[in-house]
């Protein structure tokens, strides 16, 4: 491993510390009972099988909408719609959770496939976008966000909408649609085996195909890919595709490995989720496990801390941008990093 | 369709229109003053949104709306200033800086929702101030006309103002040449004695100082209350209209002025009885197919030049 990947690994390491730094000045400052409230958050959640297993089953959606942003992010695109995808994809497969009387295996795929095929075709909006004239795929894909959103609770609203509920939930999905529990005691589904796959598969296709080559030339810098003989645009199309579908993919999953109905009333947030965790991984695809973990670590001690001492867990949203600034600065520890490199040499 | 008809050809419909433009205007106000100098602000949605809570709590804390007022400016600002710091300093990719803030608005705008109010939601419950409506003599008792352009928050007309001054700013003062040559070509910039970070830094606080303004009206103006995510995607349609006004400050407006219609047009017909999830997409459905538009044609002038 040369010096400088391992220092932006060290990087990394200090940017999560400083996050969970400012975590404690956040409990101190707000909590009655400060030092009881950071050993919830720092030891709480191994202290139990079923904690372990939320921070299992919180990190599967987290891993597949990492995995989107950090294919998007590798070819140097800025698309921020994994978050009206995982809703739509969520919304459109549930139908298939619900109606159709496939067999055991086949009932969740087929709802899988359907949700990844959604998100796939949906992302191909702003892609063939950008793509072909070049529009902002950040701005097309946050505008996609709020109409997904819209589009999703109308046919919550008027087609999958279970009468007998109070709540706004859709009709319950067959028995034979859910995704299998794997760790009796936990929630821990299936999903999570689909997760890890998926992570595998993008970084063969990153890594060792040719598709994945050219994404990550174009990534690097679009006009030499360009002029290398690669259709930048087919590349932008691809990128669009195989995110949509991660993140379709990710969102049915994550309704029937959890849910035993559609749920979601307003867009469930894993898009910003996403960036953070691409980052995190430097947008590796196997780094993005980990990645996922660290941040479903984070979420399930804020969440065992507001239930004992009434923080809010939005605090984690101040701890994620606070990594985002950091890691993404290249100034950051920058006297270190030629010190660090420097001693590398003379060895 | 008569009803419908019935609907927008109505004072109340035109003055709305002014109403849902407004935080579009400073937002995009704010995009132009930052894109021209070359530093895309996309956190403009963030900085409105922190700018909501700090007027709809300041103004709580002090029963005074200018202080509400004078608080959500200085809290946008500084937001900016954080992103300064970041991009301009720390060298943080300015789309990465731009989506940290807007993370941290969202969530630490609930964050501190939860603890001055005890509430995820709404701040209701707080009893903030909001800026007065002003009725201008004269031209508010013209028929028809008056209903519409009097008696607008104070803030709309300072939208109006806010055009006007940064499209004088950006073409007829040393400043705003500065902030264009740097946007331009920076290296000439900095060649010819102009220090790029500290014009870049202007920029972005300016963008800040707009969004100040647009995140003020939603908390103490169009509504007088403050809700999570507020500014629902207006950070990003300013952005939009930014893009199809070429950054031109009166372009940039006209096309606000244009989403402020649908915008308008979906509260309008909602109250027909149409599917209200969808009718809430219109303005979305506007920008997106505005964008693509736009993009459509300056593809095929590109290709036929």
């Amino acid at each position: 491993m040369s010096r400088e990947r391992s220092f932006n690994m060290i990087r990394t390491a200090v940017s999560m510390l400083v996050a969970i730094l400012v975590a404690f000045v956040i409990i101190l400052i707000v909590s009655d009972q400060p030092v009881e409230s950071i050993k919830i958050f720092l030891v709480m959640p191994f202290s139990s099988g079923s904690y372990l297993g939320n921070i299992v089953e919180t990190a599967v959606p987290l891993i597949f909408s990492g995995l989107a942003m950090a294919v998007m992010f590798k070819a140097n695109l800025f698309n921020l719609g994994g978050e009206g995808i995982f809703f739509i994809a969520g919304a459109v497969g549930s139908f298939v959770a619900i109606w159709p009387k496939f067999p055991s295996v086949l009932a969740p795929l087929a709802a899988i496939v359907v949700g990844a095929l959604v998100g796939m075709v949906v992302m191909m909006v702003p892609g063939g976008l950008k793509a072909k004239y070049g529009a902002n795929e950040m701005v097309t894909s946050l505008m996609m966000n709020n109409i997904l959103l819209g589009v999703g609770l109308y046919l919550l609203n008027n087609l999958l909408r279970d009468p007998g509920m109070a709540s706004l939930v859709s009709y319950k999905y067959r028995k034979k649609a859910l995704l299998a529990n794997i760790v009796p005691g936990t929630r821990i589904h299936a999903g999570f085996l689909i997760a890890v796959l998926c992570a595998v598969l993008v970084y063969l296709f990153m890594y060792k195909s040719k598709w994945g080559y050219e994404i990550r030339m174009t990534g690097n810098n679009a006009k030499f890919a360009s002029y290398s003989g690669i259709n930048v645009a087919k590349v932008i199309l691809i990128v669009h595709m195989v995110a949509g579908a991660i993140a379709g993919a990710g969102g049915i999953i994550e309704c029937i490995g959890l849910h035993k109905r559609f749920e979601w009333t307003a867009l469930p947030g894993y898009g910003f989720d996403g960036a953070m965790i691409a980052m995190l991984a430097g947008n590796n695809p196997l780094g993005v496990i980990g990645a996922a973990f660290f941040v479903s670590y984070l979420r399930i001690g804020a969440d065992l801390v507001n239930r004992s001492s009434d923080i809010p867990t939005e605090m984690i949203a101040i701890l994620q941008s606070i990594i985002i600034l950091l890691i993404s600065a290249e100034r950051f520890l920058h006297k270190y990093r030629q010190r660090w490199i420097e001693k590398g040499e003379k060895k | 369709m008569n009803a419908f008809m019935k609907l927008i050809f109505t004072s109340d419909f035109f003055y709305s229109i002014f109403r849902v433009t407004t935080p579009l205007l400073f937002a995009s106000m704010g995009a132009v003053l930052s894109d021209v100098a070359g530093v895309p602000n996309i956190a403009l949605e963030g900085m409105m949104l922190i700018a909501a809570f700090a007027g709809m709590y300041f103004s709580y804390v002090f029963n005074s709306a200018l202080m509400g007022l004078l608080f959500a400016v200085l809290f946008a600002v500084a937001a900016a200033a954080v992103m300064a710091f970041f991009t301009l300093y720390y060298k943080t990719n300015i789309i990465l800086g731009g989506i940290a803030i807007n993370s941290l608005a969202s969530g630490g705008t609930i964050f501190f929702l939860y603890l001055v109010a005890h509430d995820k939601g709404t701040s209701v419950s707080l009893a903030s101030k909001v800026l007065p409506n002003i009725n201008i003599p004269l031209i508010g008792d013209i028929p028809i006309l008056g209903p519409v352009i009097s008696g607008h928050n104070v803030l709309t007309y300072v939208a109006v103002l806010a055009v006007l001054f940064t499209w004088y700013l950006l073409k007829k003062t040393p400043l705003g040449y500065h902030l264009r040559a740097v946007g331009e070509k920076k290296e000439a910039a900095d060649s010819v004695g102009i220090s790029v970070i500290r014009t870049q830094t202007i920029a972005l606080l300016l963008s800040g100082l707009m969004c100040g303004f647009g995140g003020a009206f939603m908390s103490m103006g169009y509504v007088s209350w403050f809700s999570r995510d507020m500014i629902s995607g207006r950070g990003w349609i300013a952005l939009a209209a930014e893009a199809m006004g070429m950054q031109h400050p009166l372009g940039t407006a006209a096309t606000s002025l244009l989403f402020g219609v649908a915008d308008a047009l979906s509260n309008a017909v909602a109250t027909l009885g149409w599917p209200s999830d969808l009718v809430k997409t219109i303005p979305y459905c506007a920008t997106l197919a505005g964008l693509a538009i736009f993009s459509i044609r300056a593809y095929r002038k590109n290709k036929n030049a």
